[in-house]
């Protein structure tokens, strides 16, 4: 459904972020994108929505070609495809209700955004979203006033409420901690699952990449290394994509946190996984 | 390089190099003959004779102030009443004109260079006039009155809000506006949901202090003609009454001070 051809980024500085970059990713496929910092994941998601302008190549989503789309297009090819951000992006100052519905901005009017007069249909559906994630008790709260796992979660239901068939998401647990962390991707992949979406994450914990993706995309100074399942990622890849180092240990590591996992009180990672 | 090493062999660090601290030396020399310089121009320019009676003036001037004409305060309430409207429409029409025309000088939310540099000319133009001389301005094409008084505070209140607000919109975080425009936002709406809850306290704040600075150029606009009680303190001072001039004072005195309580409440409130 997303098709990129030979796309590529320079920027004015003449940074070269993205090379000659081909993929494709069918319906309902989650892909994780793993790579050294700078290595082009955000860019290459941010070009597919255009917060980033591609400086050649051509991005498909389904039959739209998005990178020669006239603003007013690309507001409504943009409606398809939906963000979840590192540090959650929400805005501060509004309630937890306004930052859901604000994913409804590129279907309603101006002045019905700014009165807050949403359809109905969205407003019962963001209701349902957010008791989804979990969060139906704090839909009057503002913001600031939760915590960063919540916040996230706030940020996954304003992205669902956006009826997107692509989400593209940057970084979603980099400012979580590992428990909270692994109940957010869960959180990803099940409502993926539910909607038939797929998904491009950027994400720099390799292991949650191999527990929650179906395949993977390694990138390294803007070329794709590696592409392929999470059981093909061995050490030898891993220094392709990153460069020297002790694998050994990461997969030892792993082991630890997994037996960890099991250690866990069962039922509070049931309701995590639940929420 | 301050970093050198003794006999011994170990490292020293000073702050500046020793030129550097010979240049320092120089600068304070410089600035301090001309500081002497000046001050010897503007004695040389000065009438002594004038400056020595001084104190024998000042508290004649005093004693004529002494006791206050009580019974003039009570002319002094519509004047009063006035010179507060002067400054709260006036504040509200310039608050009025002022946030469009941040918001087209804020780099981030400006639809166009061009239209930038005009935006900052507004506001440029706006604050390098005094309000009393706006008001000069506005009392010969408006004739004397209250409305000049008004649209003179306004005129001045633009350029002091619009360069602050848009100051304040320039340090906004950008990724929620990242985050709105990637919902497929038109431009208003992410002004609207990104860009305006997050300066809407700066905003608040910047507004209050303006209409409390307004209080204080308000009362002097009278003198011009443009209105409120400045009419009769120039009254008072030309008919040399005085006891009528400390009543005045009194009054402004106790009315800045109230503005003062109310717009510290008010930015408490806010923030």
């Amino acid at each position: 459904m997303l098709t990129l051809r030979a796309v590529t980024k320079r920027y004015p500085t003449g940074d070269l972020a993205l090379n000659d970059i081909h993929l494709s990713l069918p319906r309902g496929q989650v892909m994780a994108l793993i790579g050294p910092s700078g290595a082009g994941k955000s860019t290459l998601i941010r070009c597919v929505n255009r917060l980033v302008e591609p400086s050649g190549g051509s991005i498909h989503l389904e039959d739209t070609e998005l990178t020669g789309l006239s603003s007013g297009r690309l507001r409504q090819a943009r409606r398809a495809m939906a963000m979840i951000f590192q540090e959650y992006a929400l805005v501060d100052r509004l309630t937890v209700m306004e930052n859901v519905l604000s994913g409804r901005l590129g279907y309603v009017g101006f002045w019905r955004s700014f009165l807050r007069r949403y359809p109905k249909t969205d407003v019962i559906e963001a209701f349902r979203l957010l008791e989804r994630v979990g969060l139906g008790h704090a839909l009057d709260k503002r913001a600031d006033a939760l915590s960063g796992g919540q916040r996230q979660r706030v940020g996954i239901a304003r992205a669902l409420l956006q009826d997107p068939r692509l989400l593209l998401v940057d970084e979603p647990t980099a400012s979580l901690d590992p428990k909270t962390s692994r109940q957010i991707m869960r959180l990803i992949r099940e409502l993926c699952a539910e909607r038939d979406l797929a998904a491009i994450i950027n994400i720099h914990d390799v292991n949650l990449a191999r527990q929650f993706a179906d395949r993977i995309v390694g990138l390294r100074g803007g070329e794709i290394v590696f592409d392929g399942k999470p059981g093909e990622l061995n050490a030898e890849i891993l220094t392709t994509i990153y460069g020297e180092e002790d694998w050994g240990n990461e997969e030892g590591e792993e082991e630890d946190a997994d037996s960890a996992v099991q250690v866990t009180p069962a039922p509070a990672l049931a309701m995590g996984g639940g929420r | 390089m301050p970093v050198s090493t003794n006999e011994q062999g170990e490292p020293i660090w000073r702050l500046r190099t020793s030129r550097a601290q010979w240049l320092g030396y120089l600068a304070w020399l410089a600035g301090i003959s001309l500081f002497l310089l000046c001050w010897k121009l503007i004695s040389d320019n000065t009438m002594w004779v004038f400056v020595e009676d001084a104190g024998r003036q000042g508290s004649d001037l005093i004693s004529r102030m002494l006791p206050p004409q009580w019974s003039y305060a009570h002319r002094l309430w519509q004047p009063m009443w006035d010179t507060l409207n002067i400054a709260t429409l006036g504040t509200l029409l310039g608050i009025a004109m002022a946030f469009p025309v941040a918001f087209l000088a804020a780099r981030n939310t400006s639809p166009h260079p061009l239209v930038r540099s005009a935006a900052l000319v507004v506001i440029v133009s706006s604050r390098s006039i005094n309000s009393l001389i706006w008001a000069m301005l506005l009392v010969t094409i408006l004739g004397p009155g209250v409305l000049a008084g008004i649209i003179a505070i306004a005129l001045r209140s633009i350029g002091f809000v619009g360069k602050l607000l848009y100051e304040a919109i320039e340090e906004i975080h950008p990724t929620p506006v990242e985050a709105i425009n990637a919902t497929g936002a038109s431009r208003m709406q992410v002004m609207s949901y990104a860009v305006l809850p997050q300066v809407m306290p700066a905003f608040a704040g910047i507004s209050v202090y303006r209409w409390d600075i307004n209080i204080r150029e308000s009362t002097v606009l009278g003198l011009v003609g443009a209105g409120g009680i400045g009419l009769q303190l120039n009254a008072a001072i030309n008919s040399l009454a005085w006891n009528q001039v400390s009543v005045i004072f009194l009054m402004i005195f106790v009315t800045v001070l109230a503005s003062e309580w109310v717009s510290a409440r008010v930015r408490r409130a806010i923030i």
